[in-house]
């Protein structure tokens, strides 16, 4: 979901040619503040992931589950740029961050966030530590410092205390709670990636509902209003091997001209997978998610440009529902801690055909802009792929932004099959935009995954629709061109004719719902 | 009352508590198995050599190739054993066997000074192979009557002149699907030799004195010189009952081999590509009902999928054949079990242990059957219960005790889900909402507690006193987030009758407490509750001695409450503390070992007849769930339980496996799609699903967004310790009430009386064919596709 891939099996390892970096590397030894203690990098190996760099250091409560970021065993908070204060206290997976990439950054682990007592006496437990112990949220307790860890991200969040009742009061205000929000605020797709197998979870979900908000002594609360930690440029080698972060976009352009091999990622959540589960190792990598040159969200009369390597959670957040077809999107796409890494620019430059922001991005008809050392263009995402995992983009070639032009059509719908509600990868899905006046479609915009080797347009079925009265005769005619729209496969995931059928489905519940034929049907699918 | 279950007032058992290591769960500093690798020095890593074929004799294994990578200290292969080359107990199972059995089949290990050592080691091993034709899928097998292991048969009355009596006969197939236990723990050992040459393998098992005799005929030592030790499990489930045992031998060859620590660890996917799992079951059933709907005979032959080796197939199968009956009396029956040799992982244990799939037999017949009888659901399964006061007996001869507490259980949780007025609102609600159904179903529990093999029921205890007074307690359950330790601290201190916080337990250890079963069949804290508590009582008698001499009356009349000793009728006490002292200067002996068995137990399983089970547990789930008719999603809206523990030992703990072990249930039955290349391309027989991202186990979202869990009140089960009842396993099969609610949502979309045929897992896929075959006016679509194969 992350990270463009290239090639690199024809590589021969070189040592790297840029002496400034090489300078730095030595000068400065990367370290990672861990549970406020600096701590060397050395002697991970570049690859090396954060949960296994801290777990050889000892902090073996972060546990591996799965490696794939599946789990959130592994969660631990890093602190990053906040979108509403200075500083956010994010949760990520950390068996897909390479250690490297925390470099001059600060990470909690479960163990950090209980305060260290007197020796002899039992540590002071953090608040959802608490919650999660009384209430009965551990069992056989593997997973119990992940959850921790994730919950307590979103016990920091700052506006989630916004419309909550008082801190100690959280029983009453009922009214702002649903089945997926808490009367503390608290939103349960914080933990949509965590895994819990012995619990059912209900004791998990009441500890998460019975947090308060943090103390003003509390240091990690205060934490939230200094500036993050900087971004440090890193340059990590080890036996011929590298992880490199520049300062900016120009020196990272620069660098990947020379080195074409090289993987680049941001949250590392694609090549984490790779990485652990693949055994690959790369002789260079590149990190590019605090690049302000990628981080930028603009917000224009005739169109929105989102930076490839902001975070899904942070793009959410920061367009708070401007573009509604994404906002329903996003509480789809994985989990919260797979959004707290993944990008628009790492899903989009993977090319798999099941990632589900292209239907989406499709639907919006939008764009890509891609920078080399030379400058940069501008490519129809429609134009983008060229075949499985393959697009466009040149070796060199890094996604810049997303450009989305404005105005939205006024109907959208996101439609995604899969077996698991929460965090799971799709079997088909498809967006739809669709601008009806006075009865009448006069645009549709169908973008689908899963149906082929690469994301599509549904053009076939837009034709259909186009300059007919929006009605379920002309739905009902869509459907059956839509079923045949792209070439559905069997698979472990679904059947061929199970994806076709849901192709055409999908229509008809959007003409349903848009009609409010089916007002429940919300329920199921929301 | 039994003095086993009588229970004192003010009992420490009974009180709601968290599990004993909550706080170290919480705070990340519970250790597990792999997390003494990092405060170990000089421990080797073990990779293993998978062979990514599915069947085939090996006819080169060369590890030259692998010696050369850097950090690669030793390959292991079967030449190393010095002892019995397998890793079972039947001599079905080599460690390190000669014919690749399965896809993934581990061949060789590799020790390296980095795990990245040993996996670039394993990879430069070389394995050749005469490939064989292989057995993938039940139908094959049995096509191809690929069995192992025994068959029985279990027979009671006539079955033909029940048919003959049957106004109504019904015949169908069913195939529904293995399950992964996905403990988030992956199999673990940690194995070193002591300056003796002793073993000592920390293992992350649930059974540390298998796993000791199993690491000593590996090595071909005597289990006197082998010590297992489990700290805790990160989840078991019964599939760290009989796989764990050659993952520690192979750890401890390695140790003995080279002299130092090994460490053995599978990642997800060598734990999900090498080990078993629940067994996937087919049936084929013939049922015959009398006109009222009174089930009169059932002909059915059950075929687990035994993969390449027994492991604990025989049992599982034989439990299966014992839970077909469920709740329900079924006067002529002949129910045949058999086993098919696949080549696939060796299945084993999983939570119910056959329990579950023979109930799902019969609760997936009475779930179809009823519209064809034009029967509701509900009624049809009223109708069929075991009735108390007549005497009625399981089909393999055993007398159903409390037979009222199928009927109570059913009653109280219709009750407390407000059970008839919401079917009133759900038929109300899916007249209004065409693409919406809601369905509503409620299914019972009755599961056999106790090991069927006799002999394995029987449990042991160290206890020591200190001379502070503080207490060690160690017993032969292992700890794998059940709460059995918190349960039995209680048992402790209610025995001895002092503060929880006087009590500590030790770690499981095989020195400590020998020939232990396995914590398994829900059995954990039956058997080692009764043996803390036989050893505290030895203890609290030789105490009462010496308090009565100290307070000057007789022992019978001395009381230790909240660990103060106090005599009837007078005003003087004696401290805990000061009485253990006192005992010590008395020269007392302040430490026991505790036994127990269970009485009362007998089996003949040749004629598979007899009294297995020391009683049985009961339960009820109402469950309701909205279906999606666009897609065949759906949401598990609110979930009632009412589950009998008897008296609860700890009723948080026992609610929490309540709770987790329904929605492990669901999962099962909804959401967690096993799938294996059955094909005959070049992948056939690998584990399609082999990885979190695409094996799906239940997360927040399939969490009832209502969840109401009530323990049974007045429920003192006279035969088990403090009147409590076993909880691990019996709750998962209240799951049944979600797969039958969504067969009624289902059928909602189509005329009323079709028989609804529902795929197991009944995923959203699943769920749309049975939406659109009710559509079809109950037509169902050929199997193919209701598989969604």
């Amino acid at each position: 979901m992350d990270g463009p891939l290239y090639a690199h099996t024809s590589y021969v390892a070189r040592p790297l040619t840029d002496h400034s970096l090489e300078l730095a590397n030595s000068m400065m030894r990367p370290t990672i503040t861990v549970n406020g203690k600096e701590t060397p990098l050395a002697p991970a190996a570049p690859h090396t992931t954060a949960l296994d760099f801290l777990r050889e250091r000892g902090l073996t409560g972060t546990k591996e589950g799965c490696a794939e970021g599946e789990c959130g065993a592994c969660s631990v908070l890093v602190a990053r740029p906040g979108v509403e204060r200075p500083t956010d206290w994010v949760a990520v997976n950390a068996c897909l961050v390479p250690a490297a990439a925390l470099d001059g950054q600060e990470v909690i682990t479960s163990e950090g966030l209980a305060t260290v007592g007197a020796a002899g006496t039992a540590p002071a437990l953090h608040p959802v530590q608490e919650e999660m112990a009384v209430r009965g949220g551990s069992q056989c307790g593997y997973c119990t410092p992940g959850f921790v860890c994730s919950m307590a991200a979103e016990y920091y969040r700052p506006d989630r205390c916004e419309h909550s009742a008082a801190e100690g009061d959280t029983a009453h205000s009922a009214s702002e709670a649903d089945a997926e929000h808490g009367p503390n605020g608290f939103d349960l797709h914080a933990l949509s990636g965590n895994l819990c197998r012995c619990t059912g979870y209900r004791p998990i979900r009441d500890a998460a509902y019975a947090v308060g908000a943090p103390t003003d002594a509390d240091p990690l609360a205060q934490r939230r209003d200094q500036a993050p930690p900087v971004a440090v440029a890193t340059a990590y080698t080890q036996d011929d091997k590298a992880f490199v972060r520049k300062n900016t976009l120009a020196e990272t352009l620069r660098l990947l001209r020379e080195r074409p091999d090289a993987v680049v990622v941001a949250g590392s959540t694609d090549w984490g997978v790779e990485v652990n589960i693949r055994s690959r190792r790369a002789d260079c990598v590149i990190a590019v998610d605090r690049l302000p040159e990628l981080r930028e969200l603009r917000i224009g009369s005739d169109r929105i440009e989102i930076g490839a390597a902001l975070s899904l959670t942070e793009i959410e957040r920061r367009l708070d529902g401007r573009v509604p077809l994404l906002a329903e999107l996003f509480p789809q796409f994985a989990s919260r801690l797979i959004r707290n890494g993944a990008t628009l620019g790492g899903n989009l430059g993977t090319g798999s055909p099941i990632g589900d922001s292209p239907p989406v991005l499709l639907a919006l008809e939008a764009s890509l802009l891609l920078a080399d050392a030379d400058g940069e263009r501008e490519v129809p995402l429609a134009d983008y792929f060229t075949g499985y995992r393959q697009s466009v983009r040149r070796p060199g070639e890094l996604i810049r932004a997303v450009r989305i032009p404005l105005p939205q059509a006024p109907v959208t719908g996101f439609h995604k099959i899969a077996k698991r509600r929460f965090d799971d990868i799709s079997s088909v899905a498809a967006a739809f935009a669709l601008d009806i006046e006075d009865g009448v479609v006069r645009t549709a915009r169908i973008g689908l995954g899963g149906v082929a080797a690469t994301p599509i347009r549904a053009l076939a079925t837009e034709a259909v629709l186009e300059g007919r009265p929006w009605s379920p005769e002309t739905v009902e005619a869509a459907a059956r061109v839509l079923r045949g729209e792209g070439t559905p496969m069997d698979d472990h995931r679904a059947s061929s004719l199970y994806r076709s059928a849901m192709l055409g489905q999908s229509l008809k519940k959007l003409y349903a719902q848009h009609t409010g034929d089916a007002q429940t049907t919300e329920a199921v699918s929301s | 009352m039994s003095q086993l279950s009588e229970r004192p007032e003010n009992s420490v058992v009974g009180v709601s508590m968290p599990h004993e290591s909550a706080y170290q769960h919480v705070t990340g500093t519970a250790l597990y198995t792999d997390d003494l690798v990092h405060r170990t020095k000089d421990v080797l890593h073990a990779y293993p050599v998978q062979v990514m074929k599915t069947h085939g004799r090996i006819t080169a294994l060369r590890t030259s190739r692998a010696l050369e990578v850097p950090g690669v200290v030793r390959v292991l292969t079967g030449a190393d054993v010095p002892g019995v080359n397998d890793a079972g107990m039947k001599h079905d199972e080599p460690l390190f066997p000669d014919e690749v059995m399965f896809h993934g089949h581990a061949v060789a290990w590799v020790l390296g000074e980095t795990l990245e050592a040993a996996r670039l080691g394993a990879a430069a091993v070389e394995v050749e192979l005469d490939e064989l034709p292989s057995v993938i899928t039940l139908e094959e097998a049995i096509a191809t009557e690929s069995f192992h292991g025994a068959r029985p048969v279990m027979v009671t009355g006539d079955v033909d002149a029940g048919f003959a009596d049957s106004a109504h006969v019904f015949t169908g197939e069913f195939q529904f699907s293995d399950q992964e236990h996905f403990y988030l723990e992956t199999h673990a050992a940690l194995a070193q030799v002591d300056e003796s040459g002793q073993i000592f393998v920390q293992s992350s098992t649930q059974h540390p004195s298998e796993t000791q005799e199993i690491v000593a005929h590996v090595l071909g030592l005597h289990s006197h010189e082998v010590t297992v030790q489990c700290l805790r499990m990160g989840g078991g489930f019964g599939g760290k009952e009989m796989q764990p045992h050659g993952f520690a031998a192979i750890a401890a060859l390695g140790a003995k081999l080279t002299g130092r620590p090994v460490r053995l660890r599978l990642n997800r996917t060598q734990d999900l590509t090498m080990s078993g799992k629940r067994h996937g079951f087919h049936a084929q059933w013939k049922i015959g009902f009398d006109t009222e709907g009174r089930i009169q005979a059932l002909d059915a032959t059950l075929t687990s999928d035994g993969g390449w080796s027994l492991d604990l197939s025989e049992p599982v199968t034989a439990r299966a054949l014992c839970h077909i009956d469920n709740t329900y009396w079924i006067p002529h029956a002949r129910v045949a079990g058999r086993i098919a040799k696949t080549n696939k992982v060796s299945n084993t244990a999983f939570r119910g242990f056959g329990g579950p799939q023979g109930m799902l037999v019969i609760e997936d017949i009475m779930g179809r059957c009823a519209p064809l009888l034009g029967l509701d659901p509900t009624q049809l399964r009223e109708r069929n219960f075991y009735r108390p006061g007549q005497g009625q007996t399981t089909p393999y001869g055993q007398l159903v005790t409390h037979p009222e507490r199928i009927i109570a259980v059913w009653d109280k949780v219709k009750e407390n889900a407000g059970f008839e007025e919401r079917r009133r609102e759900i038929a109300a609600f899916n007249s209004a909402h065409p693409h919406t159904k809601r369905g509503l179903a409620i299914t019972g529990v009755k599961f056999g507690i106790s090991f069927n093999l006799t002999a394995f029921n029987q449990g042991g205890a160290l206890v020591l006193i200190y001379k502070d007074g503080s207490v060690l307690i160690n017993h032969g359950g292992t700890e794998m987030g059940q709460g059995l330790h918190t349960k039995m601290l209680q048992v402790a201190a209610t025995t001895l009758g002092i503060p929880l916080h006087k009590v500590r337990l030790a770690p499981t250890r095989t020195d400590k407490v020998p020939n232990t079963s396995a914590t398994a069949a829900s059995s954990g804290a039956d058997l080692n509750g009764a043996a803390v508590k036989n050893a505290c009582e030895q203890l609290r008698e030789r105490l009462l001695q010496v308090a009565a001499s100290q307070l000057g009356t007789n022992a019978s009349d001395v009381r230790i409450v909240e660990g103060v000793a106090r005599t009837l009728g007078s005003d003087k006490e004696l401290a805990w503390d000061d009485l253990v002292r006192t005992a010590y200067f008395q020269r007392v002996q302040l430490s026991a070992a505790g036994f127990y068995r269970t009485e009362g137990l007998h089996w003949d399983a040749k004629a598979f007849q007899g009294s297995p089970f020391k009683y049985f547990s009961y339960g009820a789930a109402a469950a309701e769930v909205e279906v999606d008719g666009f897609t065949g999603a759906y949401r598990i809206r609110r979930v009632d339980i009412v589950h009998d523990v008897g008296d609860s030992l700890s009723p948080m703990i026992d609610i929490g496996q309540v709770e987790g072990g329904f929605v492990q249930g669901a999962g099962w039955l909804t959401l967690e799609d096993m799938r294996w290349d059955a094909t005959d391309g070049p992948g056939r027989g690998r584990l399609l699903t082999q990885a979190a991202s695409t094996y799906k186990l239940p997360s927040f979202s399939e969490m009832p967004e209502e969840f109401h869990v009530t323990l049974l009140e007045n429920a003192t089960e006279e035969g088990a310790v403090y009147g409590s009842k076993a909880v691990g396993e019996p709750p998962l099969m209240l799951a049944f009430s979600v797969r039958e609610a969504l067969r009624q949502a289902a059928a909602a979309f189509g005329p009323a009386g079709a028989e609804v045929e529902l795929a197991s897992p009944a995923t959203p896929e699943a769920v749309y064919w049975a939406i659109e075959s009710a559509r079809l006016s109950g037509s169902p679509l050929d199997d193919e596709v209701l598989t969604g194969a």
